[in-house]
């Protein structure tokens, strides 16, 4: 335990080391690894014990508009803009969640219900173009730099906001998915029935780490929004997102702590070096080869690349261990 | 009654009669096989694709590069079954929903990357017919027709020949199936084949009313996978019956807001409908 702690203080220092070190332009893509990261990780909450939602575009898409709009129409502070963004999405997330979970409607048909979710916020950016810029997207009033309108044009203090919020993601996700919670929806992610009775309080476990996930991604999809000042639905909402969440989380490896945001790192570095390599001519490129692994990952690795990683430690031929190991303190 | 919205109520029933035929595919593919196509829409993109590019830059006639996409797409759905669901029969039924989302990201990458994100259109154009006041566009009375002809097509292999039947019974019953001496590979390999098939037709009629872009199924994909659980998913029947309502559903709204808005009252309407009747509701 101590050997993990001491660890994750490496990562972490590291980690703030980095921008110090890296160019601007490293910067911005560690920047993204770390908020995708962060929705990632909220996505595979969910989707580590079989509740796979495409439905997470929708959650992001109305964290990202609720705080834009708030503070280009009315001047509210994205400090109160996004808590409010967050609030309405867990709302969403009970709207949907609760009748889902009653019904048991689970699989296919959950998959299937939060994805037409998705397509029903997408289509409702669009359709509300005088107030949202419809499939034009919109820009959050800029006022340089301030706390205030939590804009920072310098990439440093946005990434450290970013690390922020990412460890904060990890640690919800370990409080959450840990000890009888995680036996709990593991049970309930293997029979629902019997979960039910052994005395596990199915819809309420459910429901949890559902709306826990929503008010994550919507933080991200806010946090986007003030780092990038630009939204548009295609890129915070709709199918697309939806997807592209499911499967950089599957890529990484949705059962460990740290698979989300290696799959975040795996895709984004794809994509980039992808684009650098071929340029722009070949738009498309990047996504053709993305799709290839993505079926290749779900068909050979289903536990993705940190599976893949604990699999090849683990075959690796132990060192004698002393036998009689001291007792624990 | 106002004259738009009666056009408006014939288009929607036009349009039914296509998304039924391509709920039709996906039904069968989900009744036999027990997966959810996700990237079908893009197969029919595919197919339109070809057809464009047969038709309106190698001259081929109409029919001829219909032949060709119907027989194309089937082989395509044929292939992705044998490299793609194939290795993952026996896992989680919701891996192989995600390998075909794989698939459907690669179809429409791939088209972007050959074809560049330009809307082509075939250039086919037919003339509207005047019934009274009433315009109906001779294209989509067309595809209507065709659609149903097909839907019936499919109906009568099922129902009137030895495989169709096997067909039917590998759905109701996978394990015995084996036992009865049906070959389940073959078998899962044609139901493939006839649900490309069916995006193929699907794709030679809807290259008569739309362009075609590399994001094409996107647009109308989704609505596909409401229609089905609609119906109840594998249930060919209720597929059929939903796509006639969601047609209605999208034309109404459409004369009465905005077309995004259809859709979304369409999407809306679907998610309060799974929760009165979860399993479809045209189930008995």
């Amino acid at each position: 335990m101590s050997r993990s702690i001491a660890l994750w203080g490496v990562l972490v220092a590291a980690l703030a080391l980095l921008p110090f070190l890296l160019p601007n332009y490293f910067l911005h893509i560690a920047i993204q690894v770390l908020l995708w990261g962060l929705i990632y990780t909220a996505w595979s909450m969910m989707g580590r014990f079989g509740l796979v939602s495409l439905g997470h575009g929708a959650f992001m898409g109305v964290g990202a508009y609720t705080s834009a709009l708030l503070w280009n129409l009315y001047g509210i502070t994205p400090w109160l803009g996004i808590p409010a963004g967050v609030v309405l999405t867990v709302l969403l997330a009970l709207v949907i969640g609760y009748p889902c979970f009653h019904l048991r409607i689970i699989g296919h048909y959950f998959a299937l219900v939060t994805l037409a979710l998705s397509q029903v916020v997408a289509l409702a950016i669009v359709a509300a173009r005088d107030v949202t810029g419809g499939s034009l997207g919109m820009t959050p009033r800029a006022v340089g730099e301030s706390v205030y309108a939590l804009q920072f044009p310098d990439r440093t203090q946005f990434y450290f906001i970013s690390l922020g919020l990412w460890l904060v993601g990890l640690a919800i996700r370990h409080w959450a998915n840990s000890g009888m919670r995680s036996a709990a929806l593991e049970a309930i992610g293997e029979d629902e029935t019997a979960a039910a009775a052994v005395g596990i309080h199915v819809m309420r476990e459910k429901l949890r780490v559902t709306m826990i996930s929503a008010a994550i991604t919507a933080v991200g999809g806010s946090m986007f929004v003030q780092y990038l000042m630009y939204v548009n639905p295609e890129t915070v909402s709709g199918v697309g997102v939806s997807l592209q969440i499911v499967f950089a989380s599957i890529a990484g490896g949705m059962y460990g702590t740290l698979g989300p945001t290696i799959g975040s790192l795996l895709t984004l570095s794809l994509t980039e070096g992808l684009r650098i390599a071929f340029g722009t001519n070949f738009i498309g490129a990047a996504n053709t080869i993305y799709g290839i692994l993505l079926i290749l990952f779900i068909i050979f690795m289903p536990r993705g690349l940190l599976g893949l990683i604990q699999k090849l430690i683990a075959k690796r031929p132990q060192r004698a261990r002393p036998t009689a190991a001291p007792a624990r303190p | 009654m106002d004259i738009f919205l009666l056009e408006a109520m014939i288009n929607g029933v036009l349009l039914g009669g296509v998304l039924a035929l391509l709920a039709l595919g996906l039904n069968l593919i989900f009744g036999v096989i027990d997966v959810v196509w996700i990237c079908y829409a893009e197969l029919v993109m595919c197919g339109m694709y070809a057809i464009y590019w047969l038709s309106a830059y190698y001259g081929w006639p109409y029919p001829l590069a219909c032949l060709a996409a119907i027989g194309g797409v089937a082989a395509l759905g044929m292939a992705m079954h044998r490299l793609v669901i194939e290795p993952i029969l026996g896992s989680a039924p919701i891996n192989q929903l995600l390998a075909t989302g794989g698939m459907l990201f690669f179809l429409q990458s791939f088209a972007t990357l050959l074809f560049g994100t330009d809307f082509r259109n075939v250039g086919i154009r037919l003339p509207a017919i005047e019934v009274g006041e009433i315009f109906i566009s001779t294209s989509r009375l067309f595809a209507f027709v065709a659609a149903i002809v097909g839907a019936l097509a499919v109906y009568f292999f099922l129902s009137r020949t030895y495989i169709g039947t096997a067909i039917r019974a590998i759905s109701q019953d996978r394990e015995i199936m084996g036992l009865m001496g049906v070959d389940e590979r073959r078998i899962y390999l044609l139901t493939s084949a006839i649900g490309g098939a069916l995006a193929g037709l699907g794709s030679c009629l809807l290259v008569l009313q739309y362009d075609v872009h590399p994001f094409l199924g996107l647009t109308f994909g989704p609505i596909l996978f409401m229609i089905c659980v609609l119906g109840g998913l594998g249930n060919m029947l209720g597929g059929v019956l939903a796509a006639f309502v969601m047609g209605q559903i999208i034309a109404i709204g459409g004369y009465f807001f905005s077309i995004e808005l259809a859709d979304v009252i369409a999407f809306v309407l679907f998610i309060v409908l799974i929760f009165i009747r979860p399993q479809g509701i045209f189930s008995r």
